[in-house]
Formats: C-alpha cells, sequence, structure tokens
C-alpha cells in the first residue's frame, strides 16, 4: 500500500519510482478479465497464467496483469504479450501452457489463437493491427488495457494523479475555462457542456456543493460506463477530485447500480486507495483542498438514471423526478448546488486538462469534440465497445470496425441512443456521429448504445419491444409517461399480432407528440422516439401490418406461416426431427410438408434446414 | 415585480410565484387536476401544461411548477397544449371509466373518450393525482399511505396492503381524492369508521353524545399539540 503523499513533489518521485521497477521488466502477459472476458471464463485462464508462472519461477522477470475490459468483447478471453503486443483471443486453460512455452520463451506465434478477420479469413499478429481496434483512437478506454484496476500502482505508472496535481496549482476558473475550451460535452446523453455546468455550479449559492458521478447506466445493450469503472475507476476518481477542486465542492457520491457488482468492487478500492495515499480527504497532496465522496448503490431503476430522481434516490426517497425547471446546478440533491456528470464524462476530465481544452477541442466535429465510447452490439461480427472521434461515420464504425453484420446478412437499421432512441435506416449510413447529427434524424446520442439490426429484424416488433421495457420503467408520476407510453405499447402489440385498425398509425403519432410535450422527465419525453422513428423509416412495414395482415420481415408470428420449397427439400427429415410438434412430416428423400395449424412458427424447421427450404411468409 | 404576457395579456407579477397563480389571479381558466392551494405542487397530471417562449422556441411546460420571469410570453390554450391537455384527460378516462367527476370533467372540456385505449374494467378510479398521499404526508402528518410498483401498475395503498397502524382514520385522503376513489364507511350507529381496511372506533361528544372523531385520531392530535385528551373529547357544535 502507498503511505500517504504529501506534496506534488512526493507524487512525482512515486511515479518515477513505479515506472522505473516496471521497465526492469521486459516483458508483460495481460489478460482481461473484464466483465464480459469473465463470462468466457478468463478468470480460470488468469490462475493458469500465475500457477504455471510461478512453477516455472518466472513470475519476478514477467509482469503478468489483469485487467478490465478491452472492448472486443466478441473474442474474450484476450491476451496481449508485450512488448510485441502480440494479440491472442478466445484463450482457454489449456492454451496457457503453450502460450508460455512457445511464445513467451520462444518468440513463436500461435497461429491458432490470432483474430481472423470473419469475412477475408486474414490474420493479423499484433493487437493495434486488428482491424476492431486499428481504426478506434482509445484515448480514455485505451488506459483500461494498461491497468489493473485493483492497483492503485498501476494507475500511477501510466502518470495516473497527474492531471490532480496539475489542476490543483491551477485556479479553479482556469479550470473551469479549460472545460469549456474543450466543449466537453455531456457523455450520460443529454450532450449538456460540463464546462457551462461547473461554472453554473460553482457560482451558485448555498453549501455544501455536491459533485456527484452517475454511473446508473441501464440502457439494454450499453456498458461503457460499467466498463471504465471496473476497469480504471481512478481515471473516474481523478476527474471526479478534479471537478471538485475546479466547483468549490468538499463532498461528493457515486450512484452506481447494484447490478454492476465489479463496479463497486474496484470504485470501493479505489476510494480507499485513494484515501490512503492522500488523493481524497484531507488536504490533498499539500494543497489545503479537502474532498472526500462515498458510493451510493442503486437498486436498477432505469429512470434513477435520470438526475432528478438519482437526487430523489440518493436522498433515500422513492426514485421519481421532479421538473426541473430551477437547475441542478442551483438545487440538486438536497436543494443544495449539484454538479452531476456521468462516468464516461469525468473520465474525460484527466485528459483534458493534462493535454489543454485546445488539444480536445481538436478532436472531433463542430459542435461535438473528443472521442465517444460507443457500445455496439446486435447483428454484428465484431460486438464490443468502440471508442473514435465524434464525427466517425456510421458505415466505419458498423463495417469497418464492427466488421459487418453477422453471417454476411443484409444491414437493415441500426438503433443508437439507448431504448428511447431511434433507429437509423441504411440511407443514413454515411452520417457523421454527432450529437446534433443524430438527433436531426430522429434518434440520439444518449449513452452511446448502438444496436445493429439485419434484415430478419421486424422493425414495428422493435418498437413494440423498447417501448415495453420503457413503459415498465416508467416511474408512474406523471400521466402522459405512465398512461401514454403503455397504450402505444398497447396498440404495438395489436398491431404485430394481427389486430391493428386503420388509423393506428395516426393515433401512434399524436400520441407520441403530445407525450412528448406533456411528460415530465427525459424518460417520457424521449420515450416515443422508437416508434417515431420506425414509422418515419419503415412506415411500409406498419401498413403491411395493418392493412395486410403480413410481417415483412417473417418475425410476428401471428402474421406469418411455414411451409416448404419442394423444389430445395431433399427429403433430408431433419425439420421432422426438430418440429416439437409434429407439424413438419414427409417421407425419406422427399419433400416435406408443414401443417399450418399444428405449427407454433418456433422457427426450429427454418433454423435447422440446410438447403433452405424452409419458406416464412 | 416581473412583466410577463399571458395570452396576448400583459400582466404583472411577483417574483417567485408560479405560472399557475398569476393566470389564475389574472381570470385565465387553466385545469389541474393535482393541484390543492395547501399542497405544493407535484406536477404529475400535466393538465396545466401551457406553452412558454416565442417563435420557433417555445416549449411546453407545467405551469404549476414554472416560475414567472420577466418578459415571458405564454399561451395556455395553444394547439400543443390542448394536444397534451386531450391526450391527459382521453388517458385517465381510460384508465378510470367509472369515475362521474372524471367524465363531469372531461365533458366541461369538451373532450370525449379515445375508442381505440381499451377502457380498464377493474372499477379502479385513481387516477394517481397523489394528493392523497401527499394530504397525509404534508398535511396530516402520518405518511400513512404511499406508493407501491411503478409504472402502468403503480397504485396507492398502505404498506404491503396491510391495515396501517399509523393511520388515525381521519379521511382527510378521502375527502381530498377528485375521482372517489378512496372510499370511508361509517357504521349504520356511527360507531364505527372504516377507511383502508380497518375499523377504527369513533369517539362520542361528552356533551351531545353524537360520533364525531375516530378515538386513533383525538389521541394524534392531543399528542401533537400537548391538548389534554379530554378537552378534545368535544364537537366542535358543542364546543
Amino acid at each position: 500500500m502507498t503511505s500517504k503523499i504529501k506534496s506534488f513533489s512526493e507524487l512525482k518521485e512515486l511515479q518515477e519510482k513505479i515506472k522505473a521497477a516496471r521497465d526492469s521488466r521486459q516483458q508483460r502477459i495481460t489478460i482481461c478479465v473484464g466483465t464480459g472476458c469473465l463470462a468466457h471464463g478468463a478468470m480460470s485462464v488468469a490462475d493458469a497464467f500465475r500457477e504455471e508462472l510461478d512453477r516455472r519461477g518466472l513470475s519476478v522477470k514477467i509482469d503478468f496483469r489483469k485487467t478490465g475490459c478491452h472492448g472486443f468483447c466478441e473474442r474474450g478471453p484476450m491476451v496481449i504479450l508485450a512488448p510485441e503486443n502480440i494479440f491472442y483471443q478466445h484463450v482457454g486453460v489449456s492454451d496457457v501452457g503453450e502460450i508460455i512455452e512457445k511464445t513467451l520463451l520462444k518468440g513463436e506465434i500461435i497461429d491458432n489463437l490470432l483474430y481472423a478477420n470473419p469475412q477475408t479469413g486474414e490474420k493479423y499478429v499484433k493487437e493495434d493491427e486488428v482491424p476492431f481496434y486499428k481504426r478506434q483512437t482509445r484515448t480514455v478506454f485505451g488506459m483500461n488495457s494498461k491497468v489493473d484496476p485493483k492497483k492503485m500502482e498501476d494507475y500511477l505508472a501510466v502518470d495516473g494523479y497527474s492531471a490532480l496535481a496539475k489542476a490543483l496549482k491551477m485556479k479553479p476558473g482556469e479550470i473551469i475555462r479549460e472545460v469549456v475550451t474543450a466543449n466537453l460535452r455531456g457523455r450520460g446523453g443529454g450532450g449538456f457542456p460540463a464546462g457551462r455546468k461547473w461554472e453554473e455550479t460553482s457560482k451558485a449559492a448555498g453549501t455544501p456543493k455536491y459533485v456527484i458521478c452517475n454511473a446508473d447506466e441501464g440502457d439494454p445493450g450499453a456498458y461503457m460506463d460499467r466498463s471504465l469503472l471496473e476497469g480504471n475507476p481512478h481515471l473516474v476518481l481523478e476527474g471526479m477530485i478534479i471537478g471538485a477542486y475546479a466547483i468549490g465542492s468538499n463532498e461528493g457520491y457515486i450512484y452506481v447500480r447494484n447490478e454492476y457488482p465489479l463496479a463497486v468492487e474496484n470504485i470501493n478500492i479505489a476510494i480507499k486507495q485513494a484515501r490512503e495515499a492522500g488523493l481524497l480527504g484531507e488536504n490533498i497532496l499539500g494543497s489545503g483542498f479537502s474532498f472526500d465522496l462515498k458510493v451510493n448503490r442503486g437498486g436498477g431503476a432505469f429512470v434513477c438514471g435520470e438526475s432528478s430522481a438519482l437526487f430523489a434516490s440518493l436522498e433515500g426517497r422513492a426514485g421519481e423526478p421532479r421538473a426541473k425547471y430551477v437547475h441542478a446546478t442551483e438545487k440538486g440533491l438536497y436543494d443544495k448546488p449539484t454538479n452531476l456528470n456521468n462516468v464516461e464524462t469525468w473520465a474525460n476530465v484527466p485528459f483534458i486538462i493534462n493535454n489543454g481544452g485546445d488539444w480536445y477541442a481538436g478532436i472531433g466535429t463542430d459542435r461535438s469534440k473528443g472521442t465517444k465510447i460507443f457500445s455496439l452490439v446486435g447483428k454484428i461480427n465484431n460486438t464490443g465497445l468502440v471508442e473514435v472521434p465524434m464525427g466517425t461515420k456510421l458505415r466505419e464504425i458498423v463495417f469497418d470496425i464492427g466488421g459487418g453484420i453477422l453471417n454476411n446478412r443484409k444491414f437493415k437499421a441500426i438503433q443508437t441512443g439507448g431504448p428511447s432512441g431511434g433507429c437509423i435506416p441504411e440511407a443514413y449510413l454515411d452520417m457523421p456521429v454527432d450529437y446534433d447529427e443524430l438527433t436531426k434524424v430522429g434518434s440520439m446520442m444518449g449513452s452511446g448504445g448502438m444496436i445493429v439490426m439485419d434484415e430478419g429484424t421486424c422493425m414495428v416488433d422493435l418498437a413494440r419491444y423498447f417501448t415495453n421495457f420503457l413503459a415498465n420503467e416508467s416511474c408512474g408520476k406523471c400521466v402522459p409517461c405512465r398512461e401514454g407510453v403503455q397504450r402505444m405499447k398497447e396498440i404495438l402489440v395489436d398491431i404485430t399480432e394481427g389486430k391493428g385498425r386503420e388509423g393506428d398509425i395516426e393515433l401512434l403519432e399524436s400520441l407520441a407528440s403530445s407525450i412528448k410535450d406533456g411528460a415530465l422527465c427525459a424518460l417520457g419525453t424521449s420515450a416515443p422516439n422508437p416508434v417515431l422513428s420506425t414509422i418515419r423509416y419503415f412506415r411500409d412495414e406498419y401498413e403491411a401490418h395493418i392493412k395486410e395482415k403480413r410481417c415483412p420481415a417473417g418475425v410476428c408470428k401471428a402474421l406469418i406461416t411455414y411451409s416448404v420449397d419442394s423444389g430445395k427439400c431433399t427429403g433430408c427429415t431433419l425439420c421432422a426431427k426438430v418440429c416439437p410438434v409434429g407439424a413438419a412430416t414427409g417421407e425419406k428423400k422427399q419433400a416435406h410438408k408443414i401443417d399450418s395449424d399444428k405449427c407454433t412458427r418456433c422457427g426450429a424447421c427454418k433454423e435447422s434446414c440446410q438447403f433452405d427450404a424452409i419458406i416464412v411468409r | 415585480m416581473v412583466n410577463l404576457t399571458i395570452d396576448n395579456k400583459k400582466i404583472q407579477a411577483e417574483e417567485g410565484q408560479t405560472l399557475l397563480d398569476v393566470a389564475r389571479q389574472n381570470g385565465i381558466v387553466v385545469p389541474t387536476l393535482c393541484h390543492h392551494e395547501s399542497l405544493e405542487p407535484s406536477g404529475s397530471c400535466r393538465l396545466c401544461s401551457v406553452e412558454v417562449g416565442e417563435g420557433s422556441r417555445t416549449k411546453v411546460v407545467t405551469s404549476c411548477l414554472y416560475p414567472v420571469a420577466e418578459g415571458l410570453v405564454v399561451q395556455t390554450g395553444s394547439e400543443r397544449v390542448m394536444n397534451v391537455r386531450r391526450t391527459v384527460i382521453q388517458l385517465l378516462l381510460a384508465r378510470a371509466p367509472e369515475s362521474e367527476q372524471l367524465f363531469q370533467m372531461a365533458e366541461n372540456m369538451g373532450i370525449s373518450p379515445e375508442p381505440r385505449f381499451k377502457a380498464s374494467e377493474d372499477g379502479n378510479k385513481c387516477v394517481l393525482c397523489r394528493l392523497c398521499v401527499r394530504t397525509c404526508e404534508k398535511i396530516v402528518g402520518v405518511s400513512a399511505i404511499g406508493f407501491s410498483s411503478r409504472g402502468p401498475q403503480k397504485n396507492v395503498c398502505t404498506p404491503f396492503h396491510e391495515p396501517s397502524n399509523v393511520c388515525i382514520g381521519c379521511g382527510a385522503c378521502s375527502y381530498v381524492c377528485p375521482t372517489g376513489q378512496i372510499e370511508m364507511h361509517t357504521s349504520p350507529a356511527g360507531d364505527v369508521r372504516t377507511i383502508w381496511g380497518r375499523d377504527f372506533k369513533m369517539a362520542a361528544c361528552k356533551v351531545c353524545g353524537r360520533y364525531f372523531a375516530p378515538e386513533d385520531q383525538l389521541q394524534y392530535i392531543s399528542g401533537r399539540t400537548g391538548v389534554p385528551l379530554e378537552e378534545l373529547m368535544v364537537c366542535s357544535s358543542c364546543r
């Protein structure tokens, strides 16, 4: 454990000491034990490495590091061997001996552990050659692969807390000016300029002032905040301490959902370490500035990510929002001036302080600066977390970094911004991604979640799914959100069940506009987005469901039938074997049939058919 | 003083006032359901929505919460506002089709039910205006009722739907309820009041002998005010 660091020079000395000790060990094995890789068994692989290194007496010579998420979750567990940065994917316990024997000791490459491009088959040896990483700019997230989140020494070794030391020598106003110059916008979704928020809070009357980190990420498919907090908690802490100093706050909270146990664990460890090192608490680094914070675990209500509902929850009340005609910067937590930013926003701060606001403003587009971490999921080859400069084209994210659509199917749409974001069709793939461009096409930046859909997705069914999620997550305080979103859901369910009526689309539109105008908080006002954007770009699918009682994507069970293309069917009998209700029948080597009355439209026959002979209409 | 315009009328207001208060003071009718002058605004029914701003930069806000500001331009009956109100009423009519009060309100506003919304058949007239919960907490001070669940399932109830130990049977929640959802019954003899699934023994006036208030309520008042219970056992007519 680090003893108390009492001054800026002591911090510098400590950083240099740790770096020197690391440099003496040239070789390093890094394994990702982020949540995604853990699910693939990364911890057993890590244990196997530790044992094997110990057994061979290599532990002293080799720097072995268990880090947080590297982003390429599709390919976990992942192992990187430095200094060459050899990238091995899908590593199992049985591969450990071979990696040490061949690659570590003899420098040989193990071919079958290399990443192969799913489309071309081409293989890559080094991490930065892999297309997924090559096109990214991993300013914030890239640090994850360099540090063990449970060891503060690791963070200090990459010059961690240097930005804090620099900031404490500046005047609070100067720090705020850097953040304003950087034009850092809130990464939680709203995109409000962080510098302006800091300025407003710093000027607001009343004490104490609070600084809060919103780690209540709850969007289905989005996990960048989780991975940052799990993988590099000190980065988030450093950002918060700098913010607190700039704003004039001595108290803070990290509101993190309890469903993120590793994030809770790692941030608590980091806080303890920072306190012991004198980076939190009284008289930080001898500067005279004091700041401390607490972790508050949220119960996982989606609405608690909304600032005023989050305050209510932190205060120990039900997580209901309130109208924000008076900003939280003036009256937030306990009605005191409060600065709330999300995990990713705070994580950007040390980089701005270290490199300057102008440097930061040099990245990105006119009105959206810096990089953004996107969570790329759905029907895509390279599922994972992707960090790119603002303004990167959707096509580049989906096809170059994401590796295109799974099973070479056709791209249909991408849903951005979480459940209340919108669906963007193919025509906009060359759109640069930033706050304003996404809003223009009826979607939003939101948390940065991106869900890729292929031609097998029914857009009405998709709207139903998200609307259902939002109806259930509505806190129920205001009428338009509680009742209105529920009614939208009911109409969508009807349409997907073949019970849609003429006028439903118009009713959905008018309901949506009343909800947008009338709802109390951002959950409600953005809840109509999935419905509105799918009507806007896929109106024909709605009409097919309502007028022709047909689901063009072949998804809505009430509207489709399964049959056999007798020309393609070879009579292999597989469909008859897998059909759970005996609807698929036929003689060997003769075309089979499906009894539509018995068929439950489970799709097992279509999935099993090797000859593409099952027709869905 | 603050100068603003509501429905093209120049109006002066005091700083800190809400748009709803100012509008009403100036004879402008703004409907509300969850508003009560004795309680802090909650902003949950959204009926009092108005449009503020000018040109293309306008937004719909809740007038019961929105503070007046110098130069503010307000429309209380714009198309956007009326859409929100119509939708709110139609949504509530579907939720509580058996509430006569709600129907009356809709009729006065010239709004008919939206047939596409499936009318609830559970006989529940509650529109979750929260007046009862807020009254119980802020006025009575006992918090015997609250909310459970969220979203469309949200409902007003006693904790765990069990008879509450802290309820004093005062009936304030029932009086304040705008839809007639909270029922309160009194036995034919008048000696027992039933509310929220619990029977309350009524106290008889020492002078006229008439049953006038639940014993629990008198005890609560005595405890809060320090007035001996004996003194409270006289009904208001005999005092």
